[in-house]
């Protein structure tokens, strides 16, 4: 069972359902004890950065990740907002720490181009034998919707996008995934990575 | 590099699917259920849907018809209409919407763009502006508050654009319905003041119609009739745009 954590931010509901649609059992919770019993972790999230991470404290469920993520080594995967919680940090909120499973701070677009980068985009895959891309074609287009984003110069990239300058847009750790745009939201490609997901 | 979306815009009345035209003959055209169905299928890169009762019918936002419609849309879906609070924005985002298109309470009290968007993300908040031509200005329109006479156009995009609106979605009243083409003055004069993207909407009736609006500077288009009464298909429209040189995704 993929335990998709609520926090009470943001699309819960739509990773749900596109698990549903691929008959993958998960469950949306905020319960220590279904995420303690999960094979999996998905950390959905649209909003704040701040708000994000003092709802993860208030729920308890800050560190329960951690020790499920670095000691239990259950797969976790980071969706959009979710992926950047994974982080040491966000120039969002220079005062709270995230997750810090990577070791990189989240940063503000710095392009001329228009923000947020909203919309589908296309990326390309660097890490091709990454599980989570597998069966998918490089240059695939993606959804995206978000102002901050990682930086390209981090080891555990697997892909990149290009909007204004490249950056990371999914990277893979051990069992630490995240992915920058919306799978639930990318029609045929998108939920090809969220079932090889529930492959892993 | 980023893609041209195509966006099907559909309006909610008296739990049926509409099209209107000025804003005020009203036709019923669908089921919503049925019809957000028929899209995902179709592949369109976005699904806006408006709920043009719920700011005045007492009964509020239909969450359930909604909830209806999210269950049948991998794609990205923009829900609007009847939104008052901060809760009502965390409910619709609880069934399923990505973005929340605020129009009239943001007009009423402009420092909930900045309440939302700090709490959601800027990339959660399309603010959704209605014009219309009084004595050849472009004027905001609201359904519910008539000509908002007071406020200039410009005035108002740079307020949202400056309290953390992600996108802008503009339509013109004028051409609403009447597919004539999208109002390029209006939509290059609105692309040359503000820095966020901007969904063009109102009057579409053919792909070149798309093409002509994506050049003047608009980063989407949005239509209704040209899906409902017309042979294209949001494909068609796309199809279009690649031929003339610009970036979608097929």
């Amino acid at each position: 069972m993929i335990a998709i954590i609520d926090y009470g931010m943001g699309n819960s509901s739509s990773v749900k359902k596109a698990l549903d649609f691929l008959n993958i059992k998960s469950k949306i919770t905020s319960s220590i004890k279904t995420i303690k019993l999960a094979d999996k972790i998905l950390l959905p999230g649209v909003g704040a950065y701040t708000d994000a991470i003092d709802a993860l404290h208030n729920l308890n469920i800050f560190d329960e990740l951690k020790e499920k993520v670095l000691i239990n080594k259950s797969p976790i995967l980071g969706i959009c907002l979710g992926m950047q919680l994974l982080a040491n940090s966000s120039e969002e909120s220079e005062d709270k720490k995230g997750l810090s499973f990577i070791d990189t701070k989240c940063k503000k677009f710095t392009c001329d181009l228009k923000i947020p980068h909203v919309g589908w985009n296309d990326i390309d895959i660097l890490k091709t034998d990454s599980p989570l891309f597998k069966n998918i074609p490089n240059h695939s287009d993606f959804y995206f919707a978000h102002s901050y984003h990682f930086d390209t110069n981090i080891n555990e990239k697997t892909t990149v996008v290009d909007y204004g300058y490249k950056f990371t847009s999914s990277y893979e750790k051990d069992n630490i995934f995240g992915l920058q745009f919306h799978p639930e939201k990318s029609q045929k490609y998108g939920l090809e990575i969220l079932k090889n997901f529930g492959n892993l | 590099m980023l893609k041209h979306r195509v966006i099907p815009c559909v309006l909610l009345k008296d739990w049926q699917l509409t099209k209107s035209v000025q804003f005020k003959e009203f036709r019923t055209i669908g089921h919503p259920k049925v019809t957000s169905k028929i899209y995902n299928k179709r592949n369109v890169d976005e699904l806006i849907v408006l709920d043009i009762d719920a700011s005045t019918n007492k009964s509020g936002i239909n969450f359930e018809i909604l909830a209806d419609i999210a269950n049948e849309c991998f794609m990205p879906l923009t829900i609007g209409g009847g939104i008052k609070s901060l809760n009502d924005i965390n409910k619709l985002l609880a069934i399923g919407a990505d973005k929340i298109s605020l129009n009239t309470i943001a007009l009423k009290n402009p420092d909930f763009i900045k309440e939302s968007s700090s709490k959601f993300g800027s990339q959660c908040i399309i603010i959704s502006v209605d014009v219309m031509k009084k004595n050849g200005v472009y004027t905001v329109f609201n359904k519910n508050l008539g000509f908002c006479e007071n406020l200039s156009l410009i005035e108002w995009i740079k307020t949202c654009e400056r309290l953390g609106a992600g996108e802008l979605l503009i339509t013109s009243v004028d051409n609403d319905g009447l597919e004539c083409g999208y109002d390029i003055d209006l939509i290059s004069l609105v692309c040359k003041e503000v820095n966020i993207p901007i969904i063009a909407n109102g009057g579409a009736s053919n792909p070149q119609n798309a093409v002509d609006v994506l050049k003047a500077g608009a980063d989407a288009v949005a239509a209704a009739s040209i899906f409902h009464f017309t042979k294209y298909t949001p494909n068609n429209i796309k199809e279009a745009l690649k031929e003339a040189g610009l970036a979608v995704r097929l």
